[in-house]
């Protein structure tokens, strides 16, 4: 069982915590290139990306994690060299780039739970039958989507491996988590988003104990 | 809801899931979204190539109808639509011929009917 992600969102559609599980690695390619790149490179959303000429693993739309091993800040290197500049003058080649799918953002996070929500909403308009409820699973090729909508209309969102069953147990055991640690906590203020360390601690407990022993001990 | 404004609706829903399973996912792509379920119904979503929209909606014990949309794009849409002259591709599909093969294909599956009885 492989929990890639937690989110939980509020009624009006912002998110108000998520989580990473620290053992998804996004795949990236390193390659050495010699001058002049054949690659078409774009600054898209802060980021240098593969705007044209998919090879050897690097697809368009991946990002430009590092050069010569200097990590990628947005659009520049670690170092405050500007990646675009770096890469059009000759003198540096040959040089070594780090591709791969960028990471969201806390901004790009934001932005897919109100997408979310407002998916959950036409998913429900669209129903042939009435009375439908929202999206509750979105399957695709590469991770599936699991989303429960407690009674307040908060919205707790996991996304697993594609091959995973029901997890309405673990949806469940975070709603508990979230009623006991982030609702009962006199400093947190509802739809805001939660720090409690306590919160943080019980829904990793929940994922460690369904990722180490299956979804049926929860 | 009229149909024209459920189209349209559709479509941009269909156009923002794309979009943001493709942000969400956390490595790349091969065939993207497959489809999404509610407590009433389930949504089956197939591209071609070409970026030709199959949708299917189902009840909830149908399983995957990725082959079943792809069927009826190579030996339906390909064989009535598009070797048919009177058709113009980017015109609304108005071929009774079309319309009744893929009647009769619907009605054929076994998914068809189990459940519902109709």
């Amino acid at each position: 069982m492989t929990i890639f992600s937690v989110y939980i969102i509020n009624k009006a559609g912002s998110l108000i915590y998520h989580y990473d599980a620290p053992n998804t690695t996004r795949p990236a390619v390193e390659k050495t290139f010699s001058y002049p790149l054949e690659l078409v490179l774009k600054v898209f959303d802060e980021k240098v990306t593969v705007a044209f000429g998919e090879r050897d693993g690097i697809k368009v739309g991946h990002a430009v994690l590092g050069i010569n091993g200097i990590p990628a800040d947005g659009r520049f290197l670690r170092d405050k060299r500007e990646i675009l500049e770096v890469l059009s003058s000759e003198k540096n080649y040959p040089i070594n780039i780090k591709f791969g799918r960028p990471p969201l953002s806390i901004n790009e996070r934001i932005m897919l739970a109100s997408m979310l929500h407002s998916l959950f909403a036409i998913g429900s308009q669209l129903s042939p039958e009435p009375h439908s409820s929202g999206i509750r699973t979105m399957e695709t090729d590469t991770f599936k989507l699991h989303c429960h909508q407690t009674m307040t209309g908060v919205k707790f969102v996991i996304i697993t491996d594609p091959k995973q069953g029901h997890v309405d147990a673990i949806l469940r055991k975070m709603y508990e988590a979230y009623a006991d640690f982030a609702l009962k906590n006199p400093f947190y203020s509802l739809d805001m988003p939660i720090r409690a360390e306590l919160f943080d601690n019980s829904l990793q407990s929940v994922i460690e104990q369904a990722d180490k022993y299956g979804i049926s001990s929860i | 809801m009229s149909k024209e404004e459920e189209f349209k609706l559709m479509y941009g829903m269909i156009f923002s899931i794309k979009s943001f399973v493709s942000r969400l996912s956390p490595t790349d792509m091969k065939d993207g979204f497959l489809n999404y379920s509610t407590s009433k119904y389930k949504l089956h979503f197939f591209e071609t190539p070409s970026g030709l929209k199959f949708i299917m909606n189902t009840d909830l014990s149908v399983g995957s109808m990725k082959d079943v949309l792809h069927q009826m794009f190579s030996s339906i849409y390909v064989e009535y639509v598009v070797k048919n002259p009177l058709c113009s591709l980017d015109q609304p599909i108005t071929s009774e011929l079309f319309k009744n093969k893929l009647d009769e294909y619907v009605r054929g599956l076994p998914q068809f009917g189990t459940k519902t009885g109709s």
